[in-house]
């Protein structure tokens, strides 16, 4: 029985951590190859689960959500990136910092304008809403089951991309050196609009996924920025390999921390105190993490280059 | 011009007072308050070149203390009973130096693990560190989680009566003016040469010999002394503490008052919070989505004005005269 429950918590933690993955491949991207902090990449993860979630309720359809939030988290990601952000990328980070924090503002209120201050409530899509015994005994969610496959196809999908297409050898290189680059005469403004569009792409698919799983409100980009910056922090900024394993890492440790840390205390001292005690140390669980991880290694697991 | 602010600052309580209006000497009250954490994020941020993105947990800290002290005093119970009894209290005299000391020793803490990184690194950490710090007071039930905890009253500080609204903003305003003078101190002296000399090339000074991670440290410990007194302040005004206090965007709002007003210089963070906050208010007289218009103007600031408001009034006199 405990088993079982470990087996379907750590699913949970795979699926949570391949969310995570989603918004920190794009984050990461964008740091590593534009050197610029946006904070505002948790906005883009909103706008895709309000998109997903007005068309899903409208027409009944996920899949047609799903085809409005990707492309429209793209469109603002694109239109933010030419309109404020380029200006950004010779800042230095505080800048960065402060003006995508100004972003967040106006994309929370004009949220807030446009669908209005309560959350949103969304039902599984029907297709998905049944349950699969992958492992006996433990029927397991689908939906939760395809957001992990989702993510596992995105994680195949940005490798061969970025190791196998010209595509890919244009943003290794202008990570390295931006200025050789364009001197070679590629167009490095349309590839940073055109990485900036994929990350937004990205977390708007988090986003969307994350609709039927979370109450769809504003302000909900903020909490999963934070972790993802954790991600790709603890990753090493700038790896998607680090963003990945960071993801895991972080959505595995959040998720079984909440749900066995207490029952884990309660070995030790009375239950009253051991759920308080267990629930405060289980959401500080990854910031500890992040902390010793720094302390060791104060670039991050797996970093970019150098 | 800092002289004719002093004097509006110092003429407000009673000209509020005569028009009937004492509501602005709680909102500028506020802004002393945010002031002075302002200030003491300017002395890492703008001289020490440090950008911590977890200023609000040294806030948050020090206006816990405050609030957990006098629960304690209404309960007549101690807060710590060993290895020292310590009672709870509403007397400032214990609960205000208390607060500072919680908040350095938090701040040595903290700031001697993110101290040995740097660059956005730095910024991560030191964020990470006030998130630890928001979950841990969001979990103690005992104090009301994420509800927070109302105080009966203001504290009890000697002869005066800081539940007089005027009364209270004049000590704001002594402890701000008290704050600024120390750091002006400072950073003039050969401690804050140190310090800006390690802002702007660390290796250099490291070569001359001088100790820098220690300088910095010590530094980053008396900005989150100043950041705790502010707290105590601030749980006083509002006679409220809640891990709001320490939500990553006041370690924003903290930091764009600083970049609005003027970085580096120690009265720019005065006029930033002044600014910000009676934009807020002055905003949202007009329409509830004042947010809508905030972000866009900090954006342009930060693009198109970057020395700040202080910095740009400075630069002009400069050229005038």
């Amino acid at each position: 029985m405990y088993f079982l429950l470990f087996c379907q918590q750590f699913l949970n933690g795979l699926q949570f951590g391949v969310m995570l993955f989603l918004m920190a491949s794009g984050l990461t991207l964008v740091f590593g190859i534009m050197n610029l902090i946006n904070l505002a990449h948790g906005s883009l993860f909103m706008v895709g689960a309000y998109l997903c979630a007005t068309v899903f309720q409208k027409t009944g359809s996920f899949l047609l959500g799903l085809l409005v939030a990707l492309p429209g988290a793209a469109l603002v990601g694109i239109v933010v990136e030419a309109v404020a952000l380029r200006k950004l990328y010779t800042r230095d980070h505080l800048d960065q910092v402060l003006a995508t924090f100004g972003l967040i503002l106006f994309f929370n209120e004009l949220t807030k304008i446009v669908w209005g201050p309560r959350a949103l409530f969304l039902d599984v899509p029907e297709a998905l809403s049944g349950t699969i015994e992958i492992i006996p005994g433990a029927p397991y969610p689908a939906f939760r089951l395809a957001i992990i496959a989702v993510g596992i196809i995105v994680a195949i999908f940005l490798y061969l991309m970025i190791t196998r297409t010209r595509l890919g050898m244009l943003i290794r290189a202008s990570a390295t050196n931006r200025e050789i680059i364009g001197a070679l005469g590629v167009n490095v403004k349309l590839l940073y609009t055109l990485v900036f569009g994929l990350g937004a792409l990205l977390a708007g698919l988090a986003g969307a996924m994350a609709g039927p799983l979370v109450s769809v409100e504003v302000g909900m980009g903020e909490d999963i920025l934070i972790l993802t910056f954790v991600v790709i922090v603890i990753g090493g900024i700038g790896s998607i390999r680090g963003a990945l394993v960071g993801a895991i890492l972080v959505g595995l440790i959040d998720t079984l921390g909440r749900a066995f840390l207490p029952s884990f205390f309660k070995l030790f001292i009375d239950p009253a105190t051991a759920d308080g005690v267990g629930a405060s140390l289980a959401s500080m669980a990854i910031y500890i993490l992040m902390t010793i991880i720094l302390a060791w290694r104060p670039r991050g697991l797996l970093p970019a280059h150098g | 011009m800092p002289l004719a602010g002093l004097v509006l600052l110092i003429g407000l309580p009673p000209v509020a007072s005569v028009l009937g209006e004492t509501f602005y000497i709680g909102l500028f009250s506020r802004v002393l308050i945010y002031a002075l954490a302002a200030v003491s994020l300017d002395l890492i941020l703008g001289f020490g070149g440090m950008v911590s993105f977890g200023h609000a947990a040294f806030f948050g800290a020090g206006a816990y203390v405050v609030g957990i002290l006098a629960f304690h005093g209404m309960e007549e119970s101690a807060f710590i009973s060993w290895p020292f009894v310590l009672m709870g209290t509403d007397n400032a005299l214990i609960s205000w130096p208390l607060a500072i000391l919680t908040s350095a020793g938090l701040a040595l803490l903290i700031g001697a693990i993110s101290l040995r990184t740097s660059g956005v690194y730095f910024i991560m950490i030191t964020l990470a560190f006030a998130q630890m710090i928001y979950f841990f007071f969001t979990s103690l039930e005992k104090y009301g989680g994420d509800d927070g905890l109302s105080l009966f009253a203001r504290s009890r500080i000697g002869g005066l009566d800081l539940n007089n609204d005027a009364t209270f903003y004049y000590l704001c305003l002594g402890l701000l003016i008290g704050f600024i003078l120390l750091s002006y101190r400072l950073v003039n002296s050969r401690f804050g040469m140190v310090i800006r000399g390690s802002r702007e090339n660390e290796t250099r000074m490291g070569s001359l010999g001088f100790p820098t991670y220690r300088y910095k440290l010590v530094c980053f410990v008396i900005a989150g002394a100043g950041a705790g007194l502010s707290g105590a302040l601030i749980a006083n005004q509002t006679e409220f503490v809640s891990p709001s206090l320490m939500h990553w965007t006041v370690s924003g709002e903290i930091l764009v008052m600083v970049i609005l007003g003027g970085v580096g210089t120690l009265l720019g963070p005065v006029f930033g919070a002044a600014a910000l906050l009676l934009l807020e208010e002055f905003l949202s007289l007009y329409t509830e989505h004042w947010m809508l218009v905030l972000g866009p103007i900090l954006i342009f600031v930060i693009l198109f004005a970057r020395r700040g408001l202080y910095g740009s009034i400075v630069e002009r006199i400069a050229q005038n005269g």
